[in-house]
């Protein structure tokens, strides 16, 4: 009982108005209700977090509308299971699994989200995922080299030139075995410059910036005047190697880099960058067949700012900065100062006079440090406990999350002078508007993406998901409008109007264009080969059979390649391919689409196969046969349908 | 063939095989495989939510003569049909063998009719608005209704053109080719 009541306790905390800024329940309820059979108004795309996945929801309901399997194996879907999905996964540490997804991002155009593609990073094992907008699913996963704690990444320029990313944690560059004290000495963060081909979103690594050993943190890029530069925040300016906690907190302030990125490939085409041998996967799913292709890359162009005069400064900023924001005009740079009591709030046109004014502030291992009354706008004074991340709408207001008060702040970007705020359940991180990092927010919602969940929805053990909270913005006053569940912790989320969206979404795969290698076109091409101790079954589907669905000849020690082709031509009609002991998981298989499941049977017998997704009203029919005879059996590969 | 019993009580599906006997069973079915087809309708709907394929009572029962003859869809004239174009019945083989061979065989009732004799039954139209308008076909036209009745697994969408619809027929009108897929 007492530990209950203390429970219950800490459950009630952050609640600061009695209403909770709780819109009127009928007011809130019309203004979230989407009607059975209509759609909602905005696509939310959060990261899975420690799920490594995507998933997707509907704005203003909350409804959940997809899982985007990407840096995670996903059995409902066999990704990271179906063969043509294995090469995804592939780094240069070997297959991975998973990865810590934080930071999705859309593609921009002019400085608008152009719905074409999203960016998100996986954060341990350093890649960055881009997901299709069209199919909704990952078309390519590249790996950072030289980096740890893919943090800071990945976002965007304005028109998606690069995708940047940043070393959450310094090592040795190169690697090598070294004493960890030697952190001072050795160990370095990368600043990495990914270019995005306009046309099919392909990344391939520009270039990378040596800087020195600090936690780098988050990013954001310039836009409008500011576009050329991107930002990045760092922490432990006292290079601390143990005990963080303590021992890089004790500097009053760290720093913001300024990159000069349009600087920095005037180096690297004047060739002052370095070709450094390294190690990486580039992973794409190709188009035409539908299987993902590896391939390895050994080299990366390497700039040091030792050798490129102007291109990096820093901006002194108080104290272990976390998110970095830049406002719609580009002009205003407001830092999370997780330890500050103000939001300081720099000046783009102040910044370049400092440079120019040469207003510096000392060094850190020769990139000037300006100083910071130079670069200074203002600070936000009162902000809320631990302000962490900002968003901002269209009509001049930015909105900042404050994990330790649990609220939102919303203060006016120009006078920096707060003119609201509203509590959030529990302990907020990231923050949402839609549109909030670009050039044109669409200003009617910010959604609250809470570390902490406790009694929001009903108890499910110890383990509970994770709570979003959507807040109206179009008022003087923000109103909760509605909490909703999420999977994994939901770091960042990005929205954008469903009407950029959904016109483009991609109903099936026309099976004329299926170039996999394995595709059985006609079910008059649906046979069995058998190449030494491989067996291959060219396998087709449709409502409500497989073809062939009897099988025999296969004998234990075999491996058994199940080719399954969806003839289906219409929306909404995947078939599922499961095998009784099969040891990985089902083939989910889109209309039009070819799948491919490895069995390695180890007992004689006669085992079923089935499909697993409910596709009609004979799909309980929808069944077969695999016949196994013992090692050296001479029973004949055989194959049939409807005998 | 025979009667498959229910094994799992949990699966809602339909207690029978493909089957040309048990009324009883048929009678049960034919409520399920209507509420099926009618959420297979959604799926028509235009990417701003609005209704654009969803079915238009406004004649319930009451088809047209023209629609009674030449079925529901978008053929709206009648195809020229001249000599067997040769080339044009290869390419609608083509399609035919990816696109259809799943359900019909020519000359043999699979999980759908055979469609070797189909034209003696069918306008050149109405076949071709079976093809490109299958759901609504089920829905609402009366042999289109028996025949689902009857096959129990309703004629799927599978998506083609016009021009594609249009060598389908060409290729299902050429008995040489019909035979000959039916001595594979
Ligand atoms: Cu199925």
């Amino acid at each position: 009982m007492g530990l209950g009541a203390a429970g219950l306790l800490l459950q009630s905390c952050g609640q600061s108005q009695p209403d909770g800024g709780m819109m009127g329940s009928g007011d809130a309820a019309s203004r979230v209700y989407v009607a059975p059979g209509t759609h909602d108004e905005m696509y939310l795309f959060c990261s899975g977090g420690f799920s490594g996945n995507v998933t997707v929801y509907g704005i203003p309901s909350g409804r959940h509308l997809k899982d985007i399997a990407v840096f995670s194996q996903y059995p409902e879907k066999g990704w990271g299971y179906a063969e043509e999905t294995l090469p995804m996964f592939n780094t240069s540490h070997g297959f991975v699994p998973w990865d810590d997804s934080h930071h999705p991002e859309f593609s921009q155009t002019a400085g608008v989200p152009d719905g074409k593609w999203l960016f998100i990073n996986g954060n341990n094992t350093p890649r960055i995922a881009r997901i299709n907008l069209a199919t909704f699913e990952t078309d390519e996963i590249i790996e950072i080299p030289n980096s740890s704690g893919n943090h800071g990444s990945p976002f965007t320029t304005m028109n998606s030139e690069y995708v940047v990313a940043s070393t959450r944690f310094s090592v040795p560059i190169p690697q090598e075995d070294v004493a960890i004290k030697s952190y001072k000495e050795k160990f370095k963060g990368t600043l990495t410059y990914v270019k995005v081909d306009p046309e099919n979103g392909d990344m391939d690594i520009a270039f990378q910036i040596l800087v020195p050993g600090l936690n780098y943190d988050l990013s954001h890029s310039g836009k409008g005047p500011s576009h050329g530069w991107s930002f990045f925040t760092c922490y432990n300016s006292e290079q601390a190697n143990s005990l963080l906690e303590v021992n890089a907190s004790r500097n009053d302030k760290d720093y913001i880099a300024a990159v000069n990125w349009k600087l920095a490939e005037q180096y690297v085409a004047q060739g002052k960058a370095r070709e450094m041998a390294v190690s990486y996967m580039d992973n794409h799913m190709d188009e035409h067949t539908r299987a993902g292709v590896s391939e390895e890359r050994t080299s990366v162009k390497v700039l040091d700012p030792a050798d490129c005069p102007e291109m990096i400064y820093y901006l002194p900023t108080p104290k272990s900065p976390h998110g970095v924001d830049v406002d719609p005009t580009g002009e205003y740079i407001a830092a999370g100062g997780k330890l500050a009591a103000v939001i300081p709030v720099h000046s783009f046109s102040k910044m370049l006079k400092a440079i120019e004014d040469r207003a510096f502030d000392g060094d850190v291992n020769g990139i000037p440090v300006l100083r910071y009354d130079a670069v200074l706008a203002g600070e936000v004074k009162d902000p809320g406990l631990g302000p962490l991340h900002t968003e901002f709408d269209d009509k001049g207001f930015a909105y900042t999350s404050s994990f330790i008060s649990s609220e939102i702040v919303k203060w006016k970007v120009s006078t920096q002078t707060v003119v609201d705020r509203i509590p959030t359940y529990y302990s907020i991180g990231h923050l949402c508007v839609p549109g909030g990092d670009s050039m044109k927010p669409w200003g009617k919602y910010v959604v609250a993406l809470n570390k902490i969940t406790k009694d929001r929805y009903l108890p499910t053990g110890p383990e509970l998901s994770q709570s979003a909270q959507l807040i109206d913005i179009t008022g003087d006053k923000m109103k909760l409008l509605l909490d909703f569940p999420t999977i994994g912790e939901p770091h960042y989320a990005q929205a954008i109007p469903a009407s950029i969206l959904a016109p483009r979404s991609v109903r099936f795969f026309k099976i004329e264009d299926n170039a996999s290698p394995f595709v059985t076109r006609s079910e008059k091409d649906a046979r069995v080969e058998r190449k030494g101790n491989e067996v291959h079954v060219y396998m087709t589907s449709a409502r409500s059979h497989f073809a062939p669905d009897n099988i025999e000849g296969i004998r234990v020690g075999d491996t058994v390649l199940f080719h399954v082709t969806n003839l289906e031509q219409d929306w909404d009609v995947p078939h599922g391919f499961a095998v009784m002991g099969a040891r990985n998981a089902e083939l989910l298989i889109m209309p039009g689409e070819t799948r491919t499941l490895r069995w390695e049977p180890t007992q004689a017998g006669v085992i079923p196969f089935y499909c697993t997704d409910f596709c009609s009203a004979l799909h309980q029919e929808m069944q077969g046969y695999a016949r196994v005879s013992p090692v050296g059996s001479t029973t004949e590969l055989s194959w049939s349908l409807g005998d | 063939m025979i009667q498959q019993t229910q094994s799992d009580g949990r699966e809602p599906c339909a207690p029978v095989r493909r089957s040309t006997q048990g009324a009883a069973a048929r009678l049960l079915l034919i409520p399920l495989l209507a509420a099926l087809l009618f959420s297979q309708g959604c799926g028509d709907k235009s990417p701003d939510g609005t209704a654009g394929g969803a079915v238009a009572s406004t004649a319930e029962g009451g088809l047209s003569a023209d629609e009674l003859e030449n079925g529901i869809g978008p053929a709206k004239t009648a195809p020229e049909l001249g000599p067997l174009n040769a080339e044009l019945a290869a390419s609608g083989q083509q399609i035919f063998d990816m696109k259809c061979l799943s359900c019909h065989r020519m000359g043999e009732r699979f999980i759908g009719p055979d469609l070797n004799q189909i034209l003696t039954r069918r306008t050149p139209r109405y076949v071709m608005n079976m093809i490109l308008n299958p759901t609504e076909m089920v829905q609402r036209h009366p042999e289109a209704k028996k025949l689902l009745a009857e096959y129990l697994a309703p004629m799927a969408q599978q998506n083609l053109t016009q021009d594609e619809a249009r060598a389908v027929l060409e290729y299902i009108r050429s008995p040489h080719e019909a035979a000959q897929a039916k001595a594979n």
